[in-house]
Order: C-alpha cells, then sequence, then structure tokens
C-alpha cells in the first residue's frame, strides 16, 4: 500500500508537467488544446530512441521538451496563421503525430530496459519533486515578464492586448508550443520511469491533464498563478493517488481508469457550475425579499 | 498628425447585403486638435476608428500617422501611436489580472516585450503617481484583479491606460456610452481633463450631442458613410443642438436617427 501510494506521488510528480503544459493552454490562453494526445507520446519516443542510440538521457529529455515545441509550434501556426479552428487544429496535429511517433519508434512500443535511465544515479522522487518545483517557479516567473504578461492577457482579452501592441498571434504560439514542451517532456520522464515507450501512451492524456487542472483548483483554488501552477501539481498527484487507490477496489481493472477519469472530470466540472447555481438563486430571493421589505417600509414604489 | 485620404470601405462586397460603411472619407487632424464624431446609426463612424486603428483594412485610401503611411500596417503594429479607449467597459482591460498587470501592459505599448519583469518597484511607483490622477483610489487597490471593479472604475482604468503613455493619437469609440449618467459624467471630466494636459490629438465618437458641442475644438457629423459637416472651431463656440439638428436635415434631408441619441 505505502509503496503503491509512493509510487503514485512519484509518477504524479512526474506527470505534474503534462498537467502544467494544459494548464497553459486550456486555462491561460483559453485554448483547448488537443495536440497533448500525439505530443505527449513524441517526448517518449523521442527519448526512449535517443537513449536506446547511446545519447545521454537527459539530453534526450531536452531533446524531448523541443520535440513537443516544434509539435505546439505546428498547431499554433495552423490555428492562427491557418485560422483553423481551435480543436480542430490540435485534432488535426495529435493525427499527424500518431504517424510521426511511429516513424521516430520504428515500431509501436520500445524498451528502456538494460539501457541507460535518467533516474540512474538519483531517486526518482528526489529529480520529481526538484523538476516540478523548478518548473513551477519557473513558469510563475515567466508569467510575470512582460511576453508573459501579453500572453495571459491573451487569453483574458485579446482585443485588449491587440490595442497595446501585441502580436496575438505570436503569444499563441508562444503559449503552445510551451505548453507541448512540458508535456512531451513529461512524456519522456515517463518513459525513462516506465522503462518504455508506448505508440498509445498518450490517450487520453488531455483528460487527465485537465482532471489535474481541475482538481487542483477547487481543492487549492487559483486566485494567482502561484496558486494555481501549485494547486496543477498537486491536482496531478492527487489524479495519481486516486487512480491508485481506484485500482485497489475489487473488480476494478486498469482498462476501467479511462471511464474512471472521465467521471472525476465531470464531477469536478458539474459540481460547481450546480453548487453557483444554487448561491446565485438563494442570494437573488434573498436580496428581492429585503429590497421589498425596504420599499414597503419607506411606503412607496416611487425611486 | 493624422490624415485620413479618400478612405472608402465596403461591407459583404459582392453579396445581397453588400453596404457602403465608408465612402471617400477625408480628414486632417492637427497636432493637439480634439475632434468630435457625431451621425446617425449606421453612418460609419466605428468603421472610421476601426479603419484608423488598423481593426479593418480600407478597400481605397491611405492612413497617414506623422506623415507614415501606415495602412498596410496590422493592428498591433499602429498601436504604436495609437491609444484607444473602447464602449464596453470590459474590452479595455484583462478581468483575471491585477490593475497593476494591467498598467504594466499599457506601459509596454509601442516597445518590444521581452522578459524584462512587467512590474518593478519603479513601475509601481509610476503606476501609483498615474493611478492617483483619476481620483477613484485605484492606486490603493494595485494588487485587486481587474474583474472586481465597478464599469465606471474599468473605463477609468482603462482611459488612463490608453493615455498615460502620450499616444500621438487616442481614439475614443462612446466611451461613455454604456455607463450611468453619474459614472458617464465622472469619465468626461477625466477625458477632458487628460486631453488638456497631455495635449492629445483625440477623436472621439459621441452619440451625446451636448458633449459634442462642448468638448473639443471642432466637430465633424457623419452620415451613409460620408462626412457630411466640419465645424470648425469659431463657429462651434456658439452652436446649440438645435442648430446641429437643424444642419443635418438640411444635409441629409432626413432627420437624425440615432437609437441612442442623447440631446443633452
Amino acid at each position: 500500500m505505502l509503496a503503491s501510494m509512493q509510487g503514485a506521488v512519484e509518477s504524479g510528480l512526474l506527470y505534474a508537467l503534462m498537467a502544467l503544459g494544459v494548464y497553459i493552454t486550456f486555462r491561460i490562453l483559453d485554448f483547448p488544446d488537443l495536440t497533448v494526445d500525439g505530443s505527449f507520446t513524441t517526448g517518449a519516443a523521442i527519448a526512449t530512441v535517443m537513449t536506446i542510440n547511446g545519447t545521454q538521457p537527459w539530453l534526450a529529455v531536452i531533446c524531448a521538451f523541443l520535440g513537443g515545441a516544434a509539435a505546439g509550434l505546428c498547431t499554433g501556426l495552423l490555428h492562427t496563421k491557418g485560422k483553423v479552428n481551435g480543436l480542430l487544429s490540435g485534432i488535426i496535429m495529435m493525427i499527424a503525430l500518431y504517424s510521426i511517433n511511429l516513424r521516430i519508434m520504428g515500431k509501436p512500443n520500445l524498451s528502456l530496459r538494460n539501457q541507460m535511465n535518467a533516474f540512474d544515479q538519483i531517486p526518482v522522487i528526489a529529480i520529481a519533486i526538484v523538476l516540478a518545483i523548478a518548473v513551477k517557479i519557473l513558469l510563475d516567473l515567466f508569467f510575470k515578464t512582460d511576453i508573459g504578461l501579453s500572453l495571459r492577457a491573451t487569453g483574458d482579452n485579446s482585443r485588449m492586448i491587440r490595442s497595446f501592441g501585441a502580436n496575438t498571434d505570436v503569444t499563441k504560439i508562444v503559449g503552445v508550443a510551451l505548453s507541448n514542451a512540458l508535456v512531451a517532456c513529461s512524456g519522456a520522464l515517463i518513459a525513462h520511469h516506465q522503462k518504455f515507450a508506448d505508440n498509445s501512451m498518450g490517450i487520453g492524456m488531455i483528460v487527465i491533464g485537465l482532471a489535474s487542472v481541475i482538481i487542483g483548483e477547487a481543492i487549492f483554488g487559483a486566485k494567482s498563478i502561484f496558486r494555481a501552477t501549485l494547486a496543477v501539481i498537486l491536482g496531478a498527484i492527487i489524479y495519481r493517488v486516486i487512480y491508485a487507490l481506484a485500482l485497489r477496489v475489487p473488480g476494478m481493472e486498469a482498462q476501467d481508469m479511462k471511464l474512471i477519469t472521465a467521471i472525476i472530470i465531470t464531477c469536478a466540472l458539474v459540481v460547481p457550475t450546480v453548487r453557483r447555481a444554487i448561491n446565485l438563486k438563494t442570494t437573488a430571493r434573498k436580496r428581492t425579499a429585503e429590497v421589498l421589505a425596504g420599499v414597503r417600509q419607506t411606503g412607496g414604489g416611487e425611486r | 498628425m493624422l490624415k485620413i485620404d479618400g478612405v472608402s470601405k465596403l461591407f459583404n462586397p459582392g453579396t445581397v447585403d453588400e453596404k457602403i460603411a465608408l465612402m471617400n472619407a477625408n480628414l486632417h487632424l492637427k497636432p493637439g486638435d480634439f475632434v468630435t464624431v457625431i451621425g446617425s446609426n449606421g453612418a460609419g463612424k466605428s468603421t472610421l476608428m476601426n479603419i484608423i486603428s488598423g481593426v479593418m483594412k480600407s478597400d481605397a485610401g491611405k492612413i497617414f500617422i506623422e506623415g507614415q503611411d501606415v495602412s498596410e500596417l496590422t493592428e498591433y503594429k499602429r498601436s504604436k501611436w495609437i491609444g484607444r479607449v473602447f464602449q464596453d467597459p470590459m474590452a479595455g482591460t484583462a478581468p483575471r489580472m491585477t490593475i497593476q498587470e494591467n498598467m504594466a501592459m499599457a506601459y509596454t505599448r509601442g516597445k518590444g516585450r521581452g522578459f524584462s519583469f512587467g512590474v518593478t518597484r519603479a513601475k509601481r511607483e509610476l503606476f501609483k503617481n498615474e493611478l492617483h490622477r483619476l481620483g477613484i483610489g485605484l492606486e490603493n487597490r494595485l494588487n485587486a484583479k481587474v474583474g472586481l471593479l465597478s464599469g465606471g472604475e474599468r473605463q477609468a482604468l482603462s482611459l488612463l491606460m490608453a493615455t498615460f503613455t502620450r499616444p500621438q493619437i487616442l481614439l475614443l469609440d462612446e466611451h461613455t456610452a454604456a455607463l450611468d449618467p453619474a459614472r458617464a459624467e465622472l469619465i468626461t471630466t477625466i477625458t477632458e481633463s487628460i486631453v488638456r494636459e497631455m495635449k492629445l490629438t483625440t477623436l472621439m465618437v459621441t452619440h451625446n450631442m451636448e458633449q459634442a458641442i462642448r468638448l473639443g475644438n471642432r466637430l465633424i457629423m457623419m452620415d451613409k458613410g460620408r462626412i457630411i459637416l466640419d465645424i470648425p472651431e469659431s463657429r462651434k463656440k456658439d452652436l446649440t443642438v438645435e442648430q446641429l439638428l437643424g444642419e443635418f436635415e438640411r444635409i441629409s434631408g432626413s432627420k437624425l436617427a440615432d437609437d441612442r441619441i442623447v440631446l443633452g
């Protein structure tokens, strides 16, 4: 039990990079980017193949990062310059990457057993914690720079930031590229962690990323960027813990997990909406009663 | 300062909905000119603003700013010269970002954006001083999210953001129209003082006739995509709303129709 919890936290921290990537597109840019399902595998594929061919594992992870950025760049270009709908441009890239990933790997799955590994010298948990925190801090700082501010404004009010001279096409492309770079980096680390890469390992990744973002924000809040990035990391860990616990329920199998994910994310999305609607109704009723009482007291309907 | 030379724009060209939005519009603003623009529905006032700022490209004619032809420049490139305030108080600011972050984005108008921090201690002092001029206490709420401000406060902030970096041209597109009368009056007062102090070359669309006469040193009237009347400072001083309506009917042959017109 304890061992499986530690494993959940470890992989949660590694998946947290992917979740931070999803946070950038989904929350900051307000752009639902489905490239993630493909670029996660791209990262894993690049890192695995390079490691097998004798490259230093960490150099391979950096190359995976760049590969993901390239994938994001394509999605960004498709959306901004090609004027393709955001969802659709992500789907197009996702499908394209499926073939590209197979080309990179040469076959549907590759093993990293008996190869050099990124986690050879230092325990996974130590690297994962340092990496997640470092990326979080770098992102927090980035979003305070002039470029970072204009990127956030692009998702918040693109008309406004254009009127102040930002090229929103560029900010979108930068955001989507950065996002997919982090996603690919996460894929590379997961491949090293589980010692294999599989062409279908990215399927459903966007939903897992969204689940992490939404769970994290629901529990820890997202008042500032600092809080939100922390919440996303914790959300990714909590998702993995739920996953590990769910697998221990009798009769539950690994194949059911995508359904569980869908149920978790549905709850996380619907519950706040329902709660908000109920709150609004109660407040409106209460205020109306108060206002009416006030009018009666002053003895007239005149304004 | 700003020269509009024979600018025309068609909406939906070549379709049954084809409509003349602007027809051979000519306008020349001298430095420091404060021009108010009035006109009926669909007269082309907003189109004129959109074409100057680069949101739309004209089909014919040219736009010059400080003698430079900017007709082919995109909106974000033209923003180097142009400050803008929109009608919708929500449009000019980013709601999920703080007041100082919004100010920081306005501060970089016309400059390159790099990896330096948007808000530094020095800039925060500058923002505070600028916000203080508005006189509505925003300088004490630098870390408040802009989405928490009222419509009037947001519009005042938009106005400050558009102007404190001294743009060559200020475009105001009915920027008091969506506010209640008291707040509209506050924004009008702030507008007047900012434009006067900074000597900004300003083009202001308004549907408030009294405001159009009271503010600025020149008034133009538009109808059906044309500039039909251009009243210089000398005549504007003793102009009345009745005279203005009379002029409109005389030239265009119909009554001024604007569903939001305010006579003053």
